[in-house]
């Protein structure tokens, strides 16, 4: 965590270095400083195990130039009306000096669903791993010591050009339990998944696949106390799609 | 000797043809027909015509095209796409008076045309450029000769069409021989929006590449190669997150590739005469495309690079990058098509046009060639393993005739045989180079402070003045670069090479005779004798990941403009930290390329440097002002590839 906190305060120096150089020349016609937007839903899938099921989401967007990103992500899942692990972030993003693939984030992520809201400050990073891995863990951190850290990875394995396997997972650690929302201290929960999706284009493709949901500690308590399932799999399908 | 009778003579036969271009849509169809100079006289609107003298009136404004069975919109050169041929005559004063229809702003650079700096149409550099509805008069005198190109240097004006052939006769007679002579003006065009191409590249940098590595892939690689050796060479790539097949950012996915404007299907055509010397003028007027080019059947010999004569060398196939010109003979003797084939580097796609005795006769388009790989070599990492063969050989063969490691050896090349001051014939240089329009140069002195003549014939040297040794003490490198990785740099070559000898990626071991850079040997001797006097290094970055670009790991914004002294002379040293070759342009002075032929090493306008590769050009700093240096691929240039060379009286 220090570390996050220290890069990005080089950042901020950074940032107040560039706008005092002075501008020159063909800037204007050129994009290099130019903002661009992006968003993508990963996923936006069905969820079915048979006997439930259920609608989730998770996608990002981001707007800005080269080194000065705002991000957005937010993911949850919709199940008869009641919405559960709403997660939604508001983030700065900042390349990393001497780093070639990885960004500085830095922000706020607010729990909104059908449970108690909750607010956090967000400290990350998200980049590319070697080997192609995207990973990014993110600390949390709210009022009266309450901690939490998250880190999802995922890998594209292109089987052809268009059908590609991604398998995803995502793991969710608390410094303490909160019995409001059902989370309990330590490793809370893992999602992981493997889709199978075909790129109509590269921002249109159709998956299928398995997800499999796991909770584990205080969190499993929390479950079986409220006569849930601590942990299943289920039949996604869904569509990737980008703007 | 050009035999103009015959030429038109044959224009008649080349009367106004439909292309239908296979497509399912017919409304809206728009085709161009443009079939170089012998087209001359024909009436067709919205054709691209020829147009010469001394005065032109060109208009920019936007229209429908359809070069893919959909209408779509492209910047046009008085109604045409690509713009009419402009022929100019060296020695005259030209004046273009551009007119502005558009609603941006737009300019037009002629590109590799030595023009004082407020001519050479870059917005923010040389003028403000031309604001919607107005027009501005470029005015100056043409003092070379050859085959160059004209384009937009706003926005993505260039890749919406803003192109065109320029072709400068000399002012006597063209020691290059021919009967008759086509534009080949090779171009990519996409009915996307060049801004969604950037915002999809920014996002995802591999968005147009469908060579990607695959699980089939690695286990026919692991069948071919082994195991072993095939996983060292996927984790190799995969510790950079690098890929082998990251050959073109933009392809045949978004990319029409057409050749004078006419998409394959509709097959340009230019007819001929069994045996007639014919001589194609090819022009890369692409965006982010590199052809490799060949005429089945014939052999090309090339006479001309980038405006300039060479000794004639006869290849099979020859790469041309963006905005490169190569000048051509084929002399077909039967009366029989030819195809003219150019596919792309990453053979996503091609060009293709058809010479023949008589409309209507085509040639079988050739396969196109493999995919060409990345090698080791091309990430910089020298002879470890995971490298092809192919290059190998190059490499060797490198060795052999390159042989002039710049800084060292080169300089002693490019002087003068006589290593005497000879006051006498500087003296008559400098009376020679006052003939051929060169007001202002005082005799005796060994500057260049007007414009330097382009070779030719004619043209006579400046001689250094002081001897070898003095020379060799003062040349200092100005710079040394230490880069490190970083969001703007994702790899710094550990072993640049020397590649001037070999073709490129995917050109080794296809059986033909291809050209490299090596081959280039200038017709008439270097007008600038004197030694270089300081070494300007520049690395050529990008993070790939992040469609970042720049020189020594800055993008335009953050770097200092590269300041030159009115009439020195100097050599830029260009190492490429990336795993794609670049078209480095440097507007309004030659670059000079130390391709080991000493006196006689050709002038470039625009030069390609591979991955990996160390190269060098001399440049004397002979017309003052703010010029643009950049890489021609259009989206490395707006990613930040771009920077401002000053010229300081």
């Amino acid at each position: 965590m220090a570390v996050v906190l220290v890069l990005s305060a080089g950042s901020i120096q950074q940032v107040s270095a560039q706008m005092s150089m002075p501008s020159a020349g063909t800037k204007d016609s050129m994009m290099e400083n130019a903002v661009i937007t992006h968003a993508r839903l990963d996923q936006f899938e069905g969820r079915t195990s048979g006997s439930e099921n259920e609608f989730s989401w998770d996608g990002e967007g981001w707007i800005g130039t080269d080194m000065n990103k705002l991000w957005v992500k937010s993911e949850g899942f919709s199940d008869n009306s009641k919405l559960s692990d709403g997660d939604h972030e508001a983030l700065y993003d900042r390349p990393i000096p001497r780093l070639r693939y990885f960004d500085a984030q830095v922000g706020v992520r607010a729990d909104l669903d059908s449970g108690p809201h909750r607010a956090w400050a967000a400290l990350g990073i998200e980049g590319l791993a070697p080997g192609y891995f995207e990973i990014a863990p993110t600390l949390y951190i709210r009022d009266r010591g309450n901690v939490a850290g998250r880190i999802v990875a995922s890998y594209d394995l292109l089987l052809t050009q268009r059908w590609i396997a991604q398998p995803e997972a995502e793991l969710n650690f608390y410094s303490k339990d909160d019995p409001g929302r059902q989370i309990g201290s330590g490793l809370s929960d893992l999602d992981a998944g493997l889709r199978l999706r075909y790129e109509l284009s590269r921002k249109f493709a159709p998956y299928i696949g398995f997800a499999y949901d796991g909770r584990y500690g205080n969190t499993a308590s929390y479950s079986r106390h409220a006569g849930e399932t601590t942990n299943g799999s289920q039949f996604v399908f869904g569509l990737r799609i980008w703007y | 000797m050009r035999r103009e009778e015959k030429d038109s003579g044959q224009t008649r036969i080349m009367s106004r043809r439909r292309f239908v271009q296979g497509m399912a849509a017919g409304a809206g169809f728009t085709a161009y027909q443009w079939i170089g100079r012998s087209v001359l006289g024909e009436i067709v609107p919205s054709k691209p015509a020829v147009l010469t003298g001394a005065h032109f009136d060109l208009t920019i404004d936007s229209i429908t095209v359809n070069f893919t069975g959909r209408p779509s919109r492209a910047t046009a050169v008085n109604g045409s796409t690509p713009g009419p041929v402009l022929r100019w005559r060296e020695g005259d004063t030209v004046t273009i008076s551009l007119a502005n229809r558009l609603k941006h702003a737009t300019s037009i650079h002629w590109h590799g045309v030595r023009v004082p700096a407020d001519m050479d149409g870059v917005p923010g550099l040389s003028f403000d450029g031309i604001p919607p509805g107005e027009t501005f008069e470029y005015r100056f005198p043409v003092r070379q000769s050859g085959t160059y190109w004209y384009h937009s240097h706003s926005g993505f004006q260039e890749q919406t069409g803003l192109i065109g052939a320029l072709i400068i006769d000399p002012r006597d007679h063209d020691p290059i021989e021919f009967d008759r002579e086509y534009v080949v003006l090779l171009s990519d065009w996409t009915d996307a929006n060049p801004e969604t191409i950037f915002r999809n590249l920014k996002a995802q940098s591999d968005y147009y590449n469908y060579h990607r590595l695959t699980l089939p892939n690695f286990i026919s690689a692991s069948k071919k190669d082994g195991f072993g050796s095939t996983v060292s060479q996927r984790l190799a790539w995969a510790r950079m997150n690098m890929s082998p097949t990251d050959i073109s950012d933009v392809t045949g996915a978004a990319y029409t590739y057409l050749l004078n404007g006419h998409a394959p299907n509709a097959n340009w055509t230019g007819l001929f005469h069994a045996g007639e010397r014919i001589r194609l003028r090819f022009i890369n007027g692409s965006s982010m495309t590199f052809f490799d080019v060949r005429v089945p059947g014939l052999k090309m010999t090339v006479v001309q690079a980038d405006g300039n004569d060479v000794e004639p060398v006869t290849v099979d196939e020859f790469r041309i990058g963006i905005a490169e010109t190569y000048d051509v003979i084929v002399q077909p003797q039967d009366e029989a098509a030819y195809a003219i084939f150019a596919q792309s580097e990453d053979r996503s796609g091609f060009a293709r046009g058809t010479l023949a005795p008589r409309m209507g006769i085509t040639a079988a388009v050739p396969p196109m060639g493999p995919f060409p790989m990345r090698t080791m070599a091309d990430m910089g990492m020298g002879n470890m393993k995971g490298m092809k063969m192919g290059d190998m050989k190059g490499m060797d063969m490198s060795g052999m005739a390159g042989m002039n490691m710049p800084g060292m050896t080169t300089t002693q090349k490019n002087m003068p045989k006589s290593t005497k001051p000879a006051a006498a014939s500087q003296n008559i240089a400098a009376m020679k180079m006052d003939r051929s329009d060169m007001p202002g140069m005082e005799l005796g002195r060994d500057t260049a402070t007007t414009p330097l003549p382009q070779p030719g014939p004619d043209a006579t040297p400046i001689m250094p003045m002081s001897g070898m040794a003095d020379t060799e003490a003062r040349l200092t490198s100005s710079n040394a670069v230490h880069l490190h990785v970083g969001p703007q740099v994702d790899n710094v070559a550990m072993e640049a090479s020397e590649r001037l000898n070999e073709p490129g990626d995917g050109l080794t071991g296809n059986g033909r005779r291809v050209l490299a850079y090596g081959d280039l040997r200038a017709r008439y001797r270097g007008v600038d004798g004197r030694p270089p006097t300081r070494d300007i290094e520049l690395h050529l970055s990008g993070n790939m990941e992040r469609y970042i670009w720049g020189f020594n790991g800055k993008k335009f914004a953050d770097a200092e403009p590269i300041e030159l002294k009115l009439g020195e002379r100097v050599r830029f040293v260009l190492i490429n930290d990336t795993m794609m070759e670049h078209p480095i342009h440097l507007h309004g002075l030659w670059s000079e390329l130390e391709n080991g032929h000493g006196e006689f090493n050709p002038y470039k306008h625009t030069v390609i440097v591979k991955p990996a590769e160390r190269l060098t050009y001399l440049v004397t700093a002979d017309t003052p002002g703010q010029w643009a240096y950049h890489c021609h691929f259009a989206f490395h240039m707006d990613a930040g590839m771009f920077c401002t060379v000053v010229v300081k009286p």
